[in-house]
């Protein structure tokens, strides 16, 4: 089962959300500006990434709150939550969904130790 | 090319199956093509067959990233149907209806269709509304159905449990609707397009478009660049990846959908029964699999595994209305990654790159429309302007609002 971390309520499984899709889409100030492209561009088309996705969740079936997630689509593996309205966090770009961010930050401390090593 | 029949397979019975061919040529890539056709699954393939069989275009590529239907063509749930509430779906999905009663004959190759008839149960008021609604329009569009009572449907299907949870109150049953061999579908299409003069080559995956003044002059792969007049891009679920290597979005979201299979068993299902409302279908294969399958992931991934809830939720529906198969056991599970629009309708398309024609967003149920779907994808690409049944499906829908919303109708039932 897919562990989520609600920013709220902690570690739980992922049948007590639900998924609400791409997040940060901004409602175009004013629509009826818009052309029929841009319209439908911005009611239909969605990023899709092969990789890294923000998105949204809410916690349906917990505290009922949403929250944004930063997930990998080829492993599920979660890079970060954050709440609404937070800045998108920053997402290494050789990060290949296998590790958590934990996991990446430790290999990265470690790898940056060994490089330090080598130079003394 | 030698034909399949009972004599070649007596002939070759007498040297111990040693001797049959191959089904198809493994060619390397020549420098151009007059069509590439990206993905090697059903809908690529089928659109090959029908650009070299009715077009006259014979020098062309299908081009495959792993190995023939090893995607969504492999991982679906066999069936097929065209019991569609619209009538621009209609016309589609029995448009491929009436091309699979004849692909076997076609390809030569055995392709085990099997109108073995197909219910869809209904289970509360809203349920028997909409395949009252769905039923009408169907037979308007001159499409076979039939609404039968559960009296009825316990005579087809003696083991259902009528009174469960949700009580099967009626059904709506297509008796042209059945499953055929998937994995058949690919390989017989490879093989005729084979012998057609097309080269299908496999293990090569495309990783770039080269586009000149908005026109599309071929596509980068892993064994090198090939040039191409014109390309069409049949990929499923890696459509939008596809589509940014083109330089434009598409309106599509990627989801897991998984299936599963039992131990083989006796001959006990003789149709295929869906259930929309508690999201359970089944059938039974040839070789006495129960072939299983529910509704997809909520959220977009290209895992290809799907979510471990999802088993029980299908699972769950499947014994309360079958409490015969409580005891199965499942012998295998996996995902594929379904290309879903927003109102459950493909999209076969021009794009704004002129000669590149994209054929996706056929969902969770795009298996039943292969030879119909590649058929109008072919005659739109050699013709440069869509086919009558294919136009309703431009990705244009999406800002001129008219869409084809089958999303009531088909939701998850595919």
């Amino acid at each position: 089962m897919l562990m989520i971390t609600c920013p709220w309520c902690g570690e739980r499984e992922q049948i007590e959300f639900s998924a609400g899709g791409q997040a940060h889409i901004a409602r175009p100030e004013d629509p009826a500006k818009l052309s029929d492209e841009e319209w439908g561009a911005y009611i239909y088309v969605r990023d899709n990434p092969k990789g890294v996705h923000f998105e949204r969740w809410v916690h349906s079936h917990g505290c009922g709150k949403w929250f944004n997630a930063v997930r990998h689509t080829v492993t599920d593996v979660f890079w970060d939550v954050y709440t609404m309205g937070e800045e998108k966090p920053w997402v290494p770009e050789d990060w290949d969904g296998l590790t958590t961010r934990a996991q990446y930050e430790t290999a990265k401390t470690a790898g940056q130790t060994a490089e330090g090593g080598e130079q003394k | 090319m030698t034909k399949y029949s009972i004599f070649s397979l007596i002939r070759n019975a007498l040297s111990y199956h040693e001797n049959w061919q191959k089904a198809w040529r493994s060619p390397d890539p020549k420098p151009e093509y007059d069509v590439i056709i990206v993905g090697g699954g059903g809908h690529g393939l089928a659109t090959a067959y029908y650009l070299a069989k009715e077009c006259g275009i014979t020098n062309v590529a299908v081009i495959e990233k792993g190995w023939l239907g090893g995607g969504n063509t492999g991982r679906n749930t066999t069936i097929v149907r065209s019991n569609y509430l619209w009538d621009e779906s209609a016309a589609l999905y029995d448009h491929a209806v009436k091309l699979w009663e004849t692909m076997s004959q076609d390809l030569n190759y055995n392709v085990m269709f099997s109108q073995r008839g197909l219910l869809h149960l209904a289970h509360n008021v809203h349920d028997m509304q909409e395949i009252g609604r769905r039923g009408h329009a169907i037979k308007l569009n001159g499409i076979d159905s039939e609404f039968i009572s559960p009296a009825q449907v316990k005579e087809m299907v003696p083991f259902i449990n009528l009174e469960c949870r949700y009580p099967v109150m009626g059904a709506l049953l297509q008796r042209r609707g059945g499953t055929a061999r998937h994995d058949a579908v690919a390989w017989g299409y490879a093989r005729a397009i084979d012998a057609m003069g097309v080269d299908v080559i496999q293990n090569c995956e495309v990783t770039g478009f080269k586009v000149e003044g908005g026109v599309v002059k071929g596509v980068e792969t892993s064994r090198g660049y090939i040039g191409a007049k014109k390309v069409g891009v049949v990929t499923a679920g890696h459509t939008s990846v596809m589509a940014e290597m083109a330089g434009f979005r598409m309106p599509l979201e990627s989801f897991p959908l998984q299936a599963f299979v039992s131990e083989p068993l006796k001959p006990v299902i003789d149709c295929v029964i869906m259930s929309n409302a508690i999201h359970a279908y089944i059938s039974q294969s040839d070789k006495g699999e129960l072939v299983i399958g529910g509704s997809g992931d909520p959220y977009v991934s290209y895992s290809q595994r799907g979510s471990f809830d999802q088993i029980e939720h299908v699972a769950g529906p499947v014994v309360e209305l079958y409490p015969i198969f409580s005891r199965v056991r499942m012998m295998r599970q996996w995902g594929g990654i379904t290309d879903v629009t927003v109102d459950r309708s493909p999209i076969i398309t021009k794009t704004p790159v002129e000669n590149l024609y994209f054929n996706c967003g056929w969902g969770t149920g795009g298996f039943k429309a292969t030879p119909g779907s590649g058929h109008v994808f072919a005659h739109s690409i050699a013709k440069g302007e869509m086919h009558p049944i294919a136009a309703p499906f431009s990705m244009d829908r999406f800002y001129t609002g008219a869409l084809i919303d089958e999303a009531a109708a088909a939701a998850v039932a595919h």
